[in-house]
């Protein structure tokens, strides 16, 4: 432990668009580590605490605690920020068009686009710093120790300003981002650890906000990424649109009520489509009935097949992108030997089947992989790859990712044509090298335009930065040869770097990012800096220990109420009783570790007692229903309690 | 830009001082990383520059090279050590993608002896049809504007997707041909001498804008049959 704390330990972060988790590496498995309420997954939500009356800066929420606020304060809580990341103003506010949350107000052209939320704006990178703030500190919380290193993980499809987007906003949560990992790569690798096969693999990846597919080859431990393709503005928020889109006209034109102008009641209708989605993946009909602000209700059927009609657009707009990674990869579909499902929207039936046409699965007697909770799965290869850079594990000694880059990169060229000199789903890092020289006498800088995408005008690509070569030797026109060698590197960002070579001498480079934050800016925008400060670390330890210790001991104080008691025998309530009072008083002393550890024993002396109100919650909800059902509702609705979970007594 | 091949320059190793050959990504003393060699891309895998390479061979170098050089290997090493990690994997990947595909290789190799071959008009040499496929290709292409019409406007013709299906195997057999062919002219490039070379050059330029005609039009028929 002693040596594991010297080197720390990396985690393998997912940070969703929906929910984010993290995970780590435990011997030779992945494994996630739940938050301080038990559970796996972090919603991607990020609030601000109501003003509180003493005045100074309202602490920010994530995850659960901050969804239930959506409905209550909705304008001071944000989610999906990672459509966000990495763009410009004029996308954001399109982007924006479908949220309840804007941009601040004042923004002038050319500033970096902040949200306002509540009194504060912020950048998305900082509103994902929040989030990854969270899953440091519950890992920290799971070590016990500081973890300042990582893996990230991100959409394969993402450019390079989103990809720096990402690695801003770890800076700013404190972590140092070793790797960002490409979504269905990570997915490939957790599926890869336990099954050494060779093969051609197809990862469908369609998340809450982003799609990506990637065909891979595996030999030999070695997965090498033959293509990718996707689109960063295609996920299950787009379905949630749709259904939500439908009940606000209809409630306008039968009610009368313009939903759009009532925050709250569009975070319930939210809500309900949400809930009406994920049902439709198991039933032929869901129900939606909810309060309007008028204090009617808004009741809707939606059968399966209508479901499945509405989102037809946006499920085959997946299917492009798969034909092109197949054609970019020079495969075909019956040279996929399997196909990798990951993504809540993969969930969906019709979803599945629309995979199962690509890649003519059935057909050829095949099933795609689901094994891997779709929702984890990407954490558990962040993971994996955390344990490939740490060198740590034996299972992933072997194991070598190549990935490459989505988007060819190119330079501006004569006439506002892209001159390309990387080439889309080459293996990264890669690297090209391109001369310049000047066109007039004297001239002592030259521009260049960098751009990404694979359109010909340099208009329709995506501008990545301007580079200012400046301090070249004054000479005559065309003489000075200014060699610049673009390096992208293994996190797929963009790396510069220019020499004049008849002088010899080193160029200066200016860059102005098109889109993104200045080191400076960054600098100015880390999350409490003395957070990772040792006395700071124990003081907060210290403190979520003791919230743990209260939370618990206020559910054993309520415990003589319940029926449930009176089941136990006087020797268990005794020794309810006695761990009770041991961290009591152990609360009062300075030694976190010393509380963690009553709180694991009186949680353990209360484990009967809680299954005890579990039986007799669940028996009085399912009265009336045969054991088979029961089984399955149960499955969906109780997570058994984790051992450091906040025992929940009510 | 292209390196002329200078293998035979001394360097010393950063780290334990013996000197060693500069065209290697590990000293064969101390095994630490070198910063990118100086040599072309053959010699980066240890290749003499030819141009009938075993690819699977090829493939085998590149995966073995790149379990020891990638910036994995390396990400608590300290700074300078992976800013070589990362240029010389760039440097392995430029290689291997240039050397794996039999378009790109001969074209470096021939650059490398000399040859004026224009590789920025790529686009351009695309569509310029090579002289004895004019007759074949015309009409082909005249199907394929037909094909994208009815995809665009959703009818179905079998007969036309018939005849397209028949002028893909065509054209795909075309192209075996050529590949056959610039097979015989590497093998006569890697074994003739200067003046052999220069007198094959001609020929395999002219068979490389032809390979890479006929293989944007199966690339383009496959496309329009599979969606």
């Amino acid at each position: 432990m002693a040596e594991l704390n010297s080197i720390g330990r990396v985690v393998g972060i997912d940070l969703g668009t929906t929910n984010s988790l993290v995970a780590y590496m435990e011997g030779d498995a992945p494994r996630v580590i739940p938050g301080v309420d038990g559970s796996n997954l972090v919603p991607s939500v990020v609030a601000l605490d109501p003003i509180s009356p003493a005045g100074g800066r309202p602490t920010v929420t994530v995850g659960n605690s901050a969804r239930k606020a959506l409905i209550e304060t909705p304008e001071r809580v944000i989610y999906s920020v990672k459509r966000l990341m990495g763009r410009g103003l004029e996308e954001i506010e399109n982007e924006l068009k479908l949220f309840p949350f804007h941009l601040a107000s004042d923004i002038e052209a050319g500033e970096i686009p902040r949200i306002q939320l509540g009194e504060l704006r912020f950048t998305p990178p900082e509103i994902s710093a929040y989030i990854l703030r969270q899953l440091k500190r519950n890992a920290e919380r799971f070590f016990s120790a500081p973890v300042t290193q990582a893996v990230i993980t991100v959409p394969a499809y993402f450019n390079d300003a989103q990809r720096q987007a990402t690695k801003d906003a770890g800076r700013m949560a404190g972590l140092e981002v070793l790797r960002l990992v490409n979504e269905p790569t990570a997915a490939a690798l957790a599926y890869g650890l336990d099954r050494a096969k060779e093969g051609t693999i197809a990862v469908y990846d369609f998340g809450g906000g982003t799609f990506d597919i990637s065909i891979l080859k595996l030999r030999d431990g070695i997965f090498e990424v033959q293509s990718t393709n996707g689109d960063t503005h295609l996920g299950g928020d787009d379905i949630d649109n749709l259904l939500l889109g439908i009940a606000f006209d209809e409630i306008l034109t039968e009610h009368g009520i313009d939903l759009r102008r009532h925050p709250g009641a569009v975070q319930a209708v939210r809500k309900a489509a949400i809930e009406a989605k994920i049902q439709l993946s198991a039933v032929p009909a869901a129900h939606i009935d909810i309060e309007l602000p008028d204090g009617d209700r808004y009741r809707r059927e939606i059968p399966r097949a209508v479901f499945e009609m509405l989102i037809e657009p946006v499920l085959a707009r997946t299917a492009g992108p798969c034909k092109q990674a197949l054609s970019d990869a020079g495969v075909t579909p019956e040279e996929i030997d399997e196909v990798v499902l990951v993504g809540g929207s993969t969930r969906i039936p019709a979803v599945r089947e629309l995979v199962d046409n690509l890649f003519h699965l059935t057909v050829r007697g095949k099933r795609p992989h689901t094994e891997l909770n779709p929702d984890e799965v990407v954490a558990l290869g962040a993971a994996v790859q955390a344990g490939i850079l740490a060198g740590a594990s034996q299972s992933t000694d072997e194991m070598l990712l190549l990935d490459v880059t989505p988007l060819s990169l190119g330079i501006e060229a004569l006439g506002g044509t892209v001159a390309r000199i990387i080439q889309r789903n080459s293996t990264i890092p890669a690297s090209a090298t391109e001369h310049f020289t000047t066109g007039v006498d004297g001239q002592t800088n030259v521009a260049i335009h960098v751009l990404q995408g694979e359109r010909e005008l340099a208009a329709d690509c995506r501008s990545l930065a301007r580079f200012d070569l400046k301090g070249i030797p004054p000479m005559n026109a065309g003489l000075p040869r200014i060699e610049v060698k673009f390096l992208i590197d293994a996190d797929g960002i963009l790396q510069v770097t220019a020499r004049e070579q008849r002088s010899g001498k080193a160029a200066q480079i200016e860059v102005k990012p098109t889109y993104g934050l200045t080191d400076e800016q960054v600098e100015g925008m880390i999350l409490d800096s003395f957070d990772n400060a040792e006395a700071d670390f124990a003081k907060r330890l210290l403190i979520e220990a003791r919230n743990e210790a209260e939370t618990i001991l206020a559910a054993v104080e309520r415990a003589p109420q319940n029926p449930a008691w009176k089941e136990l025998c006087g020797e268990e309530q005794a020794a309810i009783t006695a761990a009770r009072n041991r961290l009591a008083a152990v609360k009062l002393g300075e030694n976190a570790g010393q509380i963690r550890e009553a709180t694991l024993v009186l949680d353990q002396a209360t484990r009967r007692f809680a299954e005890l109100m579990m039986d007799a919650a669940v028996s009085s909800a399912l009265r009336g229903k045969t054991m088979n059902t029961a089984g399955e509702e149960l499955a969906e609705a109780v997570t058994a309690p984790h051992a450091m979970a906040a025992a929940e007594f009510k | 830009m292209l390196k002329v091949l200078d293998s035979a320059v001394p360097v010393a190793c950063w780290s334990c001082s013996i000197g060693h050959n500069d065209s290697t990504l590990f000293c064969p003393h101390c095994s630490k990383i070198q910063p990118p060699p100086g040599g072309d891309y053959f010699s980066v895998f240890g290749l003499e520059p030819k141009l009938d390479l075993d690819l699977p061979a090829l493939e085998h170098e590149f995966h073995r090279l790149s379990r020891k050089v990638h910036p994995d290997r390396f990400a608590r090493a300290e700074e300078k050590e992976r800013q070589w990690s990362l240029a010389d994997t760039a440097l392995l990947n430029d290689a291997y993608r240039t050397l794996k595909d039999p378009l790109r290789r001969t074209e470096y190799l021939l650059k490398l002896e000399g040859a004026e071959i224009d590789s920025e008009s790529k686009d351009e040499k695309a569509a310029r049809v090579p002289a004895d496929l004019l007759e074949e290709v015309f009409e082909l292409n005249m199907q394929l504007e037909e094909m994208r019409m009815n995809r665009k406007i959703g009818a179905a013709d079998a007969a036309l997707e018939a005849s397209l299906t028949d002028a893909k195997e065509e054209t795909s057999g075309l192209l075996e041909a050529v590949d056959k062919e610039l097979r015989i002219e590497w093998q006569r490039w890697d074994a003739g001498d200067k003046s052999a070379r220069m007198a094959g050059q001609v020929r395999m330029v002219e068979l490389l804008d032809k390979r890479r005609y006929l293989s944007n039009l199966v690339r383009d028929v496959t496309e329009i049959l599979g969606a």
